[in-house]
């Protein structure tokens, strides 16, 4: 491996020995995939007559209008297929697996949306799929693991660790390096040892380069700003990639989770909870102590929860091109609850993150200016998460009901 | 040095024996008695493992240990002052094992320093490839540590070559891809990847993942300089407790 794919000082490969000729291997692939261009062709192809690419940028008239400041557009990631960007990243790796020549796919997934995503694709080029995912996120995300399941992916629930997203991760590469000869492991963010954090946010690039022409078609000019929630950051980056040469502010919202002050958050950019570490094959901020443990992190949207962060933004912090924010729990429920309510649209909670912080700004920007926020799912199939953040009494009610008729 | 300690015990020894234990688990009075048992039995070298919440390369049994560790309260300062402890006590050479982060956050230099002043002989970190490794290697030749790099069936002969002449002391040679813990078939196979190693290096070869009893180390005679036994210590210890590590060790040797 030549290119260690770092980016300032975050970045690299730091992976057991046993991965090093795979990783050579999917370097080599995805370097002639990206240099021959009828593989865009064949994604972009893919993305529009498979998923619902180019997914549509939508003014938000009413938002607009109650916040009294700066023209809102929202870019609809959540019309993808399996409701999320996430179906980009999954769709190009697939096409990357058949030129590999591989036949079994495995991946991590947090809240689920990576492995519907994972175990769709799977389905659709006939790969044999295992999914790894957190004992606790199999608990709170029921309906994704019936999905993966129906489409026929073998779901582990990792019991080892905080048994969340990290875990699963962990678990992924034990699988893959035992494995590497038939299976390719689906990373779902930009993270992870190189070439994924390049790999994912070229495949998410399709997602910047649309809004870009979509917003130039539609008002003429550029935003002012523009917002993406933060994971593990591949939505960000894959909005962000179609402003980074122009003068558009780029602002990335992590889960806030119960306070930056409270111990219970999942913000490696903005907390000094964070700091830089080498885990999980790669150099970034991580949510760690001062031995270089990684620390239990919180957020009301599983996407978001996760220790780490791809290191294209960690070096694009350091370099100030992309700006930082945190979204608490609750401010998150507000906004989502505003967005439902005033136009119609339903974002994932994660996606909700990146409303708070467009929310809280755009009354202070004038009204000649542009936002732009990427909402890189829809909420309405994680009814589940979305009704007990509500709290609402009659769903708890309904499902209290549907026990009862399950017991007797 | 390492390599001509390790070379003057192989004249009384057809293959020499390294354990590998995880720092604070089930105790550090624990990991105490089992040093003291280890060495006793005639163990040459061992391996300490200081625990990390990420132990990505480590299969079940030993990623349980590091959590039991953690979660006990195990940390880096007690693994080095434990590390002082059983190299003043004990005349045999100990390395330690861990991830780069925990190198990392301690400071790479600091921590080559504490490591030497412990009198801790190198370490062996399987996320760090010598492509990542500059630094480290640089604070540990000069604090004349031994880097102990990994070979696995799926290196090629030129790559192999290029980690031995960075390496110190000896190669370690993973028995099979996977992760630590699962079954190792001792096989033909094996022994055509053992020459493969061989031909790469003439620094003496350890091999270690799924070596559990006398038999396996009788079928390695002959064929590598040393057996490394990780996780089936641990499993004795979790079902016969830290008392049965003694005879284990003897039956061994
Ligand atoms: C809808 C949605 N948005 C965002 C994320 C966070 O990931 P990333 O930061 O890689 O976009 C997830 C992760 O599961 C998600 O499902």
């Amino acid at each position: 491996m030549h290119d260690r794919g770092y980016y300032e000082a975050f970045g690299g490969a730091f992976i057991p020995e046993v991965l090093s000729a795979t990783f050579d291997e999917l370097e080599e692939a995805f370097r002639s995939a990206r240099n021959d261009p009828r593989f865009w062709k064949e994604y972009e192809t893919l993305m529009s007559t498979y998923s619902c690419r180019p997914t549509p940028l939508t003014f938000v008239g009413n938002l607009t209008e109650h916040l009294g400041g700066a023209r809102i557009y929202v870019k609809r990631e959540d019309l993808n297929h399996t409701g999320a960007h996430k179906a980009n990243n999954v769709m190009g790796q697939g096409l990357l697996v058949k030129r590999m020549g591989k036949k079994r796919v495995i991946a991590e997934t947090g809240a689920g949306q990576h492995g519907v995503a994972t175990a769709t694709m799977a389905a659709r080029f006939g790969f044999d799929c295992t999914i790894y995912m957190g004992e606790v996120d199999v608990e709170r995300q029921r309906p994704n693991v019936f999905w993966m399941e129906r489409l026929g992916a073998q779901v582990i629930p990792v019991r080892e660790g905080t048994r969340i997203l990290k875990d699963a991760i962990n678990e992924a590469f034990r699988d893959w390096v035992t494995h590497m000869e038939t299976t390719h492991y689906v990373l779902g963010t930009a993270c992870g040892p190189h070439p994924f954090p390049e790999m994912v946010s070229y495949f998410q690039s399709i997602v910047g380069e649309e809004a870009r022409e979509q917003i130039l078609e539609q008002e003429g000019r550029l935003p002012a700003r523009v917002y993406a929630c933060v994971g593990g950051g591949s939505n960000a980056l894959g909005i962000f990639h179609g402003f980074m040469n122009d003068g558009v502010e780029l602002v990335g919202v992590e889960a806030g989770g119960k306070g930056l002050r409270s111990g219970l958050h999942a913000s490696r950019l903005c907390s000094p909870d964070a700091s830089i570490g080498v885990a999980q094959g790669y150099k970034t901020y991580f949510l760690q102590d001062s031995d270089g443990q990684m620390r239990e992190t919180h957020s009301v949207a599983a996407g978001l929860d996760y220790v780490g962060v791809s290191p294209i933004l960690a070096a694009l912090k350091h370099r100030g091109r992309v700006r930082f924010e945190a979204a608490t729990d609750e401010e998150v429920i507000q906004a989502l609850a505003l967005t439902v309510r005033k136009e119609g649209l339903i974002p994932a909670l994660e996606s909700a993150h990146a409303f708070v912080q467009a929310f809280k700004e755009a009354p202070l920007l004038s009204k000649n200016d542009i936002v732009l926020i990427n909402q890189s799912g829809r909420g309405d199939k994680d009814i589940f998460t979305i009704a007990d953040a509500f709290g609402d009494p009659e769903w708890q009610q309904f499902i209290m009901d549907k026990g009862e008729k399950y017991r007797a | 040095m390492l390599e001509s300690y390790l070379r003057e015990r192989l004249q009384n020894r057809d293959i020499l024996l390294m354990t590998h234990i995880v720092l604070g688990y089930p105790s550090f009075e624990d990991s105490y008695q089992i040093v003291k048992a280890m060495v006793e039995g005639g163990v040459d070298l061992m391996e300490l493992q200081i625990p990390f919440s990420e132990p990505m390369a480590d299969g079940p049994v030993i990623l349980r240990a590091n959590q039991e560790a953690l979660a006990r309260g195990a940390k880096v300062r007690q693994c080095l002052e434990f590390a002082e402890q059983v190299c003043s006590e004990f005349s045999i050479p100990f390395l330690f094992m861990t991830y780069y982060n925990i190198i990392y956050k301690h400071g790479v230099e600091a921590f080559a320093q504490n490591m030497a002043h412990s009198g801790i002989r190198g370490a062996i970190i399987p996320d760090l490839p010598p492509e990542e490794g500059k630094e480290c290697l640089e604070a540990m030749e000069r604090h004349r540590l031994a880097p102990i790099f990994i070979f696995s069936p799926s290196t090629s002969l030129e790559r192999m070559r290029t980690l031995a002449s960075l390496t110190k002391g000896f190669v370690y040679c993973v028995a099979r891809t996977g992760v630590t813990g699962a079954q190792t078939s001792f096989s033909q196979d094996l022994q055509d990847y053992l020459k493969r190693c061989r031909s790469a290096t003439s620094l003496p070869l350890a091999l270690g993942f799924g070596v559990k009893d006398r038999a396996d180390m009788d079928f390695l005679t002959g064929k590598v300089d040393i057996a490394v036994i990780g996780t089936q210590t641990i499993r004795l210890i979790e079902e016969k407790g830290v008392e049965a590590v003694g005879d284990f060790i003897a039956g061994l040797r």
